[in-house]
């Protein structure tokens, strides 16, 4: 027998059955109060169906999911404050407004701050029992609305804020953000020149940020992991005081990418280590999801238009090991590997 | 009950009277007084069921503001100069969301060249936003008005700037008429929201507007403007019978009389100019003055009706639309449509500058005798002008501007006349 042979006799000895212990599981194996908030017939839907998000749109899904979870959590006494971005104006021309849910959209920048607002509003006319979200996009977060975001955590107001992240300024035209990975191609980070898309060095982390303020609590969530997600945004629910999901979700536009590849594309950059899943308390790490399977970055790259330049007539090798690199820091860094 | 105190804190009283229940701070000079004085009274407890939040920007102060007026609360805050500016984008959203705010703002020059005194650039560049814009003459109205604003907003459902002169009156030691509780709540009933965001009937705010509704929901903006004209004067009128004197409405006339000219103006100047004008019908001259309060909505019919007899109008303004000359003289030319008067704008009191009763003595007689430019900047200092215009000429790299002014000047750095 060989050695691979050896091997694949092993793997197949070693059989694991994925629908139990992990979130992909079954409904119908779970107890009752452990079944996914979608597929509860009571769900609310608080982002109904008939709005305009693009087909396999990462936030439209993460923003159901999570807002859903929220309602349920708090016995549908949920206000939603939303940063200027696609979700906004995907999700409200009006008479279409697909909002449920009592939902104000004031302008880019402040979603943090709006909602602070709405938290002191209900604090102060005796409506404790009312819980408040802010959601916007990586822009509306990390770049233009990161001033308010700080405000938000340093005050520890009661806000859960959601960021979606697509990894640039999508509802503009695909540009350049604080989010946006090193080598993605970009409306402002063109695919040309001798290094082309974004450069190398830059961005921020604003999960680590957010820990760096000592909320209550922060986590980072994937649209490839949907009862994960439901999970976190329940837990925050359950906590008062600021706190912070950022959610990865792919967008096919920006990213050039199958409709269908949306989910994949999340999965990949969990398993790659590129978008490590983790919580953290008061400042301190205090989970992480272990990846599965590791697969190389070049797997989760290779199905988006925005890094083909890696992939030309000369595959752009020390560029992708940086990439790969960064990962197997995040792995080491939120101890992603078993 | 009568108090001899600073204007800040007679307009924080004010405040505390009328219940807020958010109330956002963010430090600049010189409205810092105003808000430190109300959340004192919410640290001590003197000022119950109200939220006082310290912000990290006047941008988040609005910001915050807009999402507690959303949720139903009474909201208030407080800015200055830069800081207006700073919430410029939220201030817009505020009107255009049509939520009743209270902010009062202590009335600074805008920046460069950096400067902490009194003129009205910063009200005056966010006169179009869709605030109603109301100007004290005295602390005494300054306390009056804030208690007629929240009012107004709610009636409208639209913000309101309470506009103040910084220092002059913010910082000035008066006395002033602070009213009983009593009176304020029979005066200012609960906040009742007209749009509130509430689980149990939920609203979409804040939607996107394309054009086929676009123009319908600035037509309302106008409209809620065009109501505050008969609104304010109402509002007024109440204020007099449950308070018993007279504060704000559209404007105010000043021995107009069968005056020929008659000189416009806006907030606490309008004093001196009185002076002045008590001096000059003493000695004959028929002159008489108008004191705009309500800005915003800009009282066209009451101005054409103060003004339409007279020869002459001098329209006094601590602003200047920079390449153009007066803002408020546009309002005013504007209320005179069809009738021939000279018209003259006066810029004055830039940045601090003090108006003193002896130039405005000088600059009346001048109009009286129509010996004015069409645009005249009081008290400015000729010399040190020409001699910076010709520095300019003779150098390409000439240097900064402000700073080879002030060298000319030399250390007179204390001297605001």
């Amino acid at each position: 027998m060989t050695d691979t042979g050896k091997r694949m006799t092993t793997e197949m000895q070693e059989v694991k059955f994925y629908q139990t212990g992990t979130f992909t599981v079954g409904n119908r194996l779970l107890a009752e109060n452990e079944r996914s908030v979608q597929a509860n017939m009571e769900r609310t839907n608080s982002l109904n169906s008939g709005h305009r998000a693009c087909q396999g749109c990462g936030e439209a899904l993460g923003a159901r999911y999570a807002i859903d979870a929220a309602m349920r959590a708090t016995g549908n006494q949920l206000i939603a404050v939303n940063a200027t971005g696609c979700l906004e104006v995907f999700s409200t021309p009006y008479p279409e407004s697909s909002w449920q849910i009592p939902w104000i959209h004031s302008l880019f920048g402040n979603a943090a701050a709006v909602a602070s607002g709405v938290a002191a509003a209900l604090r102060v006319t005796g409506k404790s029992a009312a819980r408040v979200v802010a959601q916007g996009g990586d822009g509306g977060t990390t770049d233009i609305g990161f001033g308010c975001l700080s405000g938000m955590f340093e005050r520890n107001d009661d806000v859960l804020y959601l960021c979606y992240d697509n990894e640039a300024y999508m509802n503009t035209g695909v540009q350049r953000s604080s989010a946006t990975p090193p080598a993605a191609r970009t409306a402002t980070t063109m695919a040309v020149g001798k290094a082309p898309g974004n450069v190398f060095g830059t961005g921020k982390n604003v999960p680590l940020i957010a820990m760096a303020h000592n909320i209550p609590y922060v986590a980072t969530a994937s649209v490839a992991n949907l009862r994960d997600l439901e999970f976190k945004v329940t837990k925050a629910m359950g906590i008062h005081g600021a706190r912070y999901i950022h959610i990865h979700v792919p967008c096919p536009l920006g990213w050039g990418s199958l409709p269908a590849d949306t989910i994949k594309l999340a999965r990949l950059a969990v398993e790659s280590g590129l978008f490590p899943l983790f919580e953290a308390e008061y400042g301190e790490l205090s989970g992480s999801t272990k990846i599965r399977s590791k697969v190389p970055v070049e797997d989760y790259l290779r199905l988006q238009k925005r890094f083909a330049h890696l992939f030309g007539k000369e595959q752009d090798t020390e560029r992708l090991a940086r990439i790969q690199a960064t990962a197997d820091r995040n792995i080491a860094r939120f101890n992603l590997i078993a | 009950m009568l108090k001899q105190t600073e204007g800040s804190h007679a307009v924080a009283e004010a405040i505390a009277l009328c219940r807020p229940q958010v109330i956002c701070a963010y430090p600049i000079t010189p409205q810092t007084h105003i808000v430190e004085g109300v959340g004192e009274m919410v640290k001590d407890g003197t000022l119950t069921n109200c939220e006082f939040i310290n912000v990290e920007s006047e941008f988040a102060a609005l910001s915050v503001a807009i999402g507690a007026s959303a949720a139903g609360a009474r909201t208030y805050t407080a800015t200055s100069s830069q800081g207006l500016l700073f919430m410029a984008e939220a201030v817009y959203n505020a009107a255009g969301l049509g939520l009743p705010i209270v902010m009062t703002i202590g009335n600074r020059a805008i920046g460069a060249p950096i400067n902490i005194w009194n003129d009205h650039s910063d009200s005056m560049s966010m006169r179009d936003a869709g605030w109603i814009q109301l100007f004290a003459e005295t602390n005494q109205e300054a306390l009056d008005l804030h208690i007629q604003a929240f009012r107004l907003a709610e009636e409208l459902s639209c913000p309101v700037m309470v506009c103040m002169d910084g220092f002059i009156l913010t910082h000035a030691y008066d006395r002033v008429d602070i009213p009983t509780q009593a009176q304020v709540d029979s005066f200012l009933p609960p906040y009742e929201p007209r749009q509130i965001l509430d689980p149990a009937d939920p609203v979409s705010i804040g939607a996107m507007v394309g054009p086929e509704a676009f123009t319908e929901v600035r037509y309302m903006a106008h409209h809620k403007q065009l109501r505050a004209l008969t609104l304010i004067p109402q509002l007024s009128a109440a204020f007099e019978r449950q308070f018993g004197r007279a504060s704000g409405g559209l404007l105010r006339t000043y021995r107009t009389e069968g005056a020929e000219t008659i000189v416009v103006a806006l907030g606490s100047v309008i004093g001196t100019v009185q002076e002045v004008i008590d001096e000059m019908r003493e000695a004959g001259t028929k002159i008489g003055a108008v004191s705009i309060c309500s800005f915003r909505p800009f009282p066209l019919a009451a101005l054409r009706e103060a003004l339409q007899n007279a020869v002459r109008v001098v329209v006094l303004e601590k602003c200047l639309a920079v390449g153009l000359g007066g803002i408020v003289s546009d309002g005013v030319r504007k209320s005179l449509s069809g009738i021939q008067l000279k018209g003259y704008t006066v810029i004055a009191g830039l940045g601090g500058r003090a108006i003193t009763r002896a130039s405005l003595h000088q600059l009346f007689t001048d109009a009286t005798e129509d010996e004015l430019e069409q645009v005249t900047f009081l008290d400015l200092n000729a010399e040190v002008v020409n001699h910076e215009l010709e520095r300019e000429s003779a150098a390409r790299r000439s240097g900064p501007t402000a700073e080879a002014i002030l060298r000319r000047l030399g250390t007179v750095a204390s001297h605001i006349g």
